[in-house]
């Protein structure tokens, strides 16, 4: 700490940060672009320039650029004496900007307009041409408008130095300067969607949300969370006329921070979807046509079905719904409506974070990590958000560099430079390469089962009470020595794998080299991934008993009631179909349209993220409570209100009690009593607009306001807004600052934790110092065939996101991926499709990555059943092959040389 | 492996065997290949005449550089060209010195002679007029230059002549 002294007055300042940030965190409105608390200082704007006395008596100083300076002791500053300077620069970077703000999307959330404004530079002189450029097509997901770029180079340090994207760079110099593709065509990176908040104007901009524009003060909104994975990233969705627009980021120190990949960010339009379920259905029979029901009844008919019916439970419905169909049917009724398989490796994954002496790590963990392994887990395509801090983790070594010469942290170009292309060890073992290949120190391509071995080799090699295995080449001996020895070596080491696999063999090693990592306080960081947003409050909601899927449907009931889960996803086809035709009495409660609702005599329509509230708990074990951000048709109802007559609050209260390990879920919010000055927060911006006449179209009489499920907002822009009280901070906004960049007002310190929000409660915690070992198991595969491995898509294998245009647009059909040498052998040309076994045929990918008789098969995809795989299958050549009409394999970004496939 | 991406229908030329040749000998000057860009491109320039998307990606490949990074140090620079020229680029100076000595009558000469405007070149794609700020030659400014070729104290007269040159060269 130091004590320095701007416009006269004395602040007490933290050195470690810069001048900018420190303004900031102590309320002052200094101007700025270019920095970012994410991603540092370069100085390149001008922006925050103050001026700098020398010693008491200096009355003229000098000017210096706050985001590059390193506040001293007993300094003198002033912020007051260089605003002519900063409306001058202002000026500069406005000659070429249009006076487009009425037509831009990025109008009225603009930081370009708040610090025009705040820079007092209010009338614009220059009367020359300005300088036109032309924009690119960038894809589904981003719209490009070049004319508004002011050259602050945000995007480009996130782009290409934050997030590790390499097709998108600044070109030209001077007037000319441009930022986009060399070439016109979609981004491939897969967070390109943060672009839209770190450009501070509309040169970057929603596409899909300028579909159905609206301006931010317009939109109403809560605070939610992503369902696209198990990260369980913090969104801000915004809703106008009844339709989801848009998700933006929501900053949780801990968890998203203020990054989200293209699926959480695109990925939620399903809830707009022509195939949601809008009302009610019944049928008497399973050819029977269906006639709609009204609410009332529906929910009369759930509860006479519920007296002898199995429940069967979702990982990506809430807690609250999980536990409403638990209490319904009866603990000993209720399953839990995912595989055998996975439902065991989430008993596992509970019992290591609970007994093992390991760190369980959260996205901020993992950023701060400095070796890191992955074993089996394609994190880009499963867990993105994490596969962005596994980006940063390789940067330690550079800012451990600079830390050792004294460099500030935030001084991002001198520790680029230092750094050079020294990363941080990072090291993968995977059936194929992936996208984080470009950082990796080796990514060694090896099956899930063999992945293991080699992990438990590793466990071994650090500690040799762990068990040791034999079978493993002179190559991969000495790797496995290189990885201990890095693992050992690191201050914090970090140790990634998860479920996606269907390899419970992973876990074991993992959780293995992570105990065997720890000595005395020291504990390795570990991140076990689960598939879905509420993977592991399922499995925490069975507490540790094996009910899954294959149980449920062997149970001999009559009557099922599925709960926002399509089983078809889960089982072999066969099977569901069998235990389908097995009952009289099939009741689905969902949002979409699918195979399972459609066999169904009784469809609820359930409401979906945006139009509910509930609880999700993440990969880490941190349950985290999404807002409902607007009321849906009286039709449609939240899944946990369909299956309990309970109020919301008192359903969420019975689960925290009933459930072991879970009883920090009452604390997630406010609770009911909520209030500020008594006033509930507001889902509605105070500059909302249109409210009396919005739905004149209907009624000319305004409705009475639509009441809250768990009672602490309200659907309303009446009440305080959350710049009095963050506690349920939603859309950040602080007087003159309009834009996300407001969200520095909510924080403890610019770029720190928000002061009263919640970051979630972790559920899982440990304090063993035991070591306690996984046997190595003999998993040899000995099945004849083409040994199958599963292939994720970020965009496409994720059920709900599947239904959203923009995220359909960067998915393709089903594929296999083939090694050059089977492909020769099945005699494949490029137009060729495969027949793998009597699953039906698809189109090929040849990658040189994988290893000659295995077979990576698409999940999620439409066109072939990952489910109805076997562990090894036969592949031929297909007859009268036609690529389907959705197979895009220019959509299949793959990190080794793909050899002329099927395109 | 860098991640080139066939989103793009182009294809990378092949580079000729000097190309290669000489790309090859500036490597040995630095610790990394991917550091050899901009020399790889002027090498490129040198032999054909400009950088073609199909250059620009022969090059990406051959020194596993993204076209990207590649494309913003060609466009940076201005003698990288990144569109067709002729067979001659005359460069007119148009800095202070020159402007003051009359370069502007120079390059309305040059203009009318072969009918070409800054930026153009002509049918017969034997020139291509383009400004460049200083040529370092002020004290016999006015100043241009024709390919590697320095032309100093300019008149009409001996731009007619200079032209004439490289017609009867060709």
């Amino acid at each position: 700490m130091a004590s320095i002294t701007i416009d006269g007055k004395v602040f007490e300042v933290d050195v470690k940060n810069n001048l900018l940030q420190e303004c900031l965190s102590h309320a002052m409105d200094l101007p700025y672009f270019c920095w970012h608390p994410s991603m540092g200082s370069v100085g390149s704007c001008r922006q925050c320039a103050v001026i700098e006395y020398a010693n008491e008596e200096d009355e003229k100083g000098r000017l210096v650029m706050a985001c590059m300076t390193e506040p001293r002791e007993g300094a003198r500053y002033s912020i007051a004496a260089a605003s002519k300077f900063r409306a001058q620069a202002i000026e500069s970077i406005m000659i070429n900007h249009p006076h487009d703000c009425p037509v831009c999307e990025e109008g009225g959330e603009c930081h370009l307009q708040d610090m025009t404004v705040m820079s007092g530079h209010t009338y614009r002189r220059y009367d020359g041409k300005k300088k036109t450029h032309n924009n690119q097509y960038l894809g589904p997901f981003i719209n490009h408008e070049m004319n508004r770029c002011i050259t602050c180079y945000r995007c480009v340090r996130y782009y290409k130095d934050y997030a590790g994207g390499t097709d998108f760079g600044p070109q030209a110099s001077h007037d000319n300067t441009y930022f986009g593709r060399w070439q016109e065509g979609p981004l491939e990176s897969e967070f390109s969607g943060n672009l839209v908040e770190v450009c501070p104007t509309g040169v970057f901009t929603d596409k899909p949300f300028s579909k159905h524009y609206s301006r931010k003060w317009d939109l109403q909104s809560s605070p939610s969370v992503c369902t696209g994975c198990s990260v369980g990233c913090n969104t801000n969705p915004g809703e106008r006329y009844g339709t989801l627009r848009r998700i933006v980021n929501r900053f949780n120190d801990e968890v998203n921070g203020y990054f989200l990949c293209d699926k959480g960010r695109f990925g939620a339009e399903f809830v707009n979807s022509s195939e949601r379920i809008p009302v009610n259905m019944m049928r008497d029979s399973h050819n029977a046509a269906p006639i709609q029901i009204e609410p009332d009844a529906a929910k009369e008919a759930l509860k006479n079905a519920a007296k002898s019916a199995v429940g069967i439970g979702s990982p990506r419905a809430s807690m609250e719904a999980n536990f409403a169909l638990r209490e319904l049917v009866g603990e000993e009724n209720f399953y839990a409506g995912i595989a055998t398989e996975e439902l065991d490796m989430l008993n596992k994954i509970i019992d290591i974070y609970q007994s093992k002496p390991v760190k369980i790590a959260s996205v901020k963990d993992i950023e701060s990590s400095d070796a890191v392994l992955i074993l089996g887990e394609d994190l880009t395509n499963t867990a993105a958000r994490l596969a962005l801090g596994v980006r940063q983790s390789v940067k330690n070594l550079g800012r451990q560099m600079g830390a050792d010469l004294n460099f500030p942290i935030w001084h991002d170009a001198a520790i680029r430079q230092l750094a050079m292309d020294k990363l941080s060890p990072l090291y993968i073992l995977s059936p194929h390469t992936t996208r984080l290949d470009d950082i990796a120190h080796t990514t060694h391509i090896s099956s899930a089962a063999h992945s293991a071995k080699i992990g438990m080799a590793i466990a071994h090699a650090i500690d040799s009470t762990a068990p040791d295995v034999a079978g493993l080449s002179k190559e991969e001996k000495a790797l496995v020595n290189e990885i201990a020895e890095s693992l050992k070596s690191a201050k914090q080491a970090l140790i990634i794998s998860g479920t996606s696999s269907l390899e419970p063999a992973l876990l074991d090693a993992a959780s293995n080299i992570a105990t065997a990592l720890q000595s005395g306080d020291d504990k390795a960081n570990l991140a076990l991934v689960s598939s879905e947003s509420n993977s592991m409050g399922l499995a925490l909601m069975m507490q540790g008993n094996a009910k899954s899927l294959e149980q449920a449907m062997s149970a001999s009931s009559k009557t099922a009631i599925v709960l926002e889960n399509d089983l078809y996803r889960r089982a072999p086809s066969a099977d569901v179909d069998a235990f389908v035709n097995s009952l009289d009495n099939l009741l689905v409660l969902d949002h979409l349209k699918n195979r399972t609702g459609e066999q169904a005599n009784l469809v609820l329509a359930a409401a979906t993220f945006a139009e509910s509230s509930g609880t999700f708990v993440n990969y880490e074990g941190r349950a985290q409570h999404y807002y409902s951000t607007f009321k849906s048709d009286s039709n449609i109802r939240s899944s946990a209100l369909w299956l309990s007559d309970k109020h919301f609050n008192e359903i969420t209260a019975a689960c925290a009690v009933a459930i072991a390990n879970c009883g920090a879920i009452a604390e997630l919010t406010p609770g009911e009593n909520y209030n500020f000055a008594g006033l509930k927060a507001p889902r509605q911006h105070h500059r909302y607009s249109g409210r009396t006449s919005m739905r004149a179209n209907i009624s000319v009489h305004e409705p009475k306001q639509e009441q809250d499920e768990d009672g602490v907002m309200v659907y309303s822009m009446e009440g305080v807004p959350a710049i009095k009280d963050a506690a349920v901070l939603n859309s950040p906004w602080a007087p003159g600052w309009n834009s996300n960049q407001s969200l520095f007002k909510f924080q403890e310190f610019a770029g720190g934790p928000l002061k009263q929000a919640s970051n979630g409660q972790r559920l899982l915690s440990n304090n063993s110092a035991e070591k306690t070992w996984y046997e190595a198991g003999n998993s040899d595969d000995t099945s004849e065939g083409y040994k199958v491995f599963p292939l994720y898509h970020l965009f496409g294998s994720e059920e709900l996101s599947a239904y959203t245009p923009a995220i359909q647009e960067k998915a393709t059909s089903a594929y296999v991926s083939l090694s050059p040498e089977d492909a020769a052998k099945l005699g494949l040309q490029a137009s060729d499709g495969v027949q793998v076994e009597h699953n039906g045929a698809v189109p090929f990918i040849v990658r040189e990555s994988i290893q000659p008789g295995t077979v990576g098969v698409s999940v999620g995809l439409k066109g072939l059943n990952f489910q109805d795989m076997s562990a090894a299958v036969s592949l031929d050549k297909a007859a009268d092959w036609k690529n389907p009409e959705l197979w895009r394999a220019a959509n299949i970004i793959v990190s080794d040389k793909r050899v002329e496939g099927a395109d | 492996m860098t991640n080139i991406i066939a989103s793009t229908a182009l294809k990378a030329r092949q580079l000729t065997e000097e190309e290669i040749h000489e790309i090859e000998h500036e490597k040995t000057h630095y610790p990394y290949a991917q550091a050899v860009g901009l020399e790889a491109l002027k090498i490129v320039q040198k032999y054909q005449g400009w950088v073609s998307d199909e250059s620009l990606l022969a090059v990406s490949e051959y020194l596993d550089i993204p076209p990207d990074d590649l494309e913003g140090v060609a466009t940076f620079f201005n003698m990288i060209f990144r569109r067709p020229v002729g067979k001659n680029v005359i460069l007119l100076c148009d800095s202070v010195a020159c402007w003051m000595l009359g370069c502007d009558d120079l390059k309305a000469h040059i203009t009318s002679t072969l009918g070409i405007d800054y930026g153009e070149t002509t049918e017969d794609d034997m020139f291509t007029l383009i400004p460049v700020p200083c040529l370092g030659d002020c004290d016999k400014a006015p100043s241009m230059m024709v390919g590697r070729e320095l032309y100093r104290n300019l008149t009409n007269e001996k731009i007619d002549q200079i032209i004439a040159g490289y017609k009867a060269k060709a």
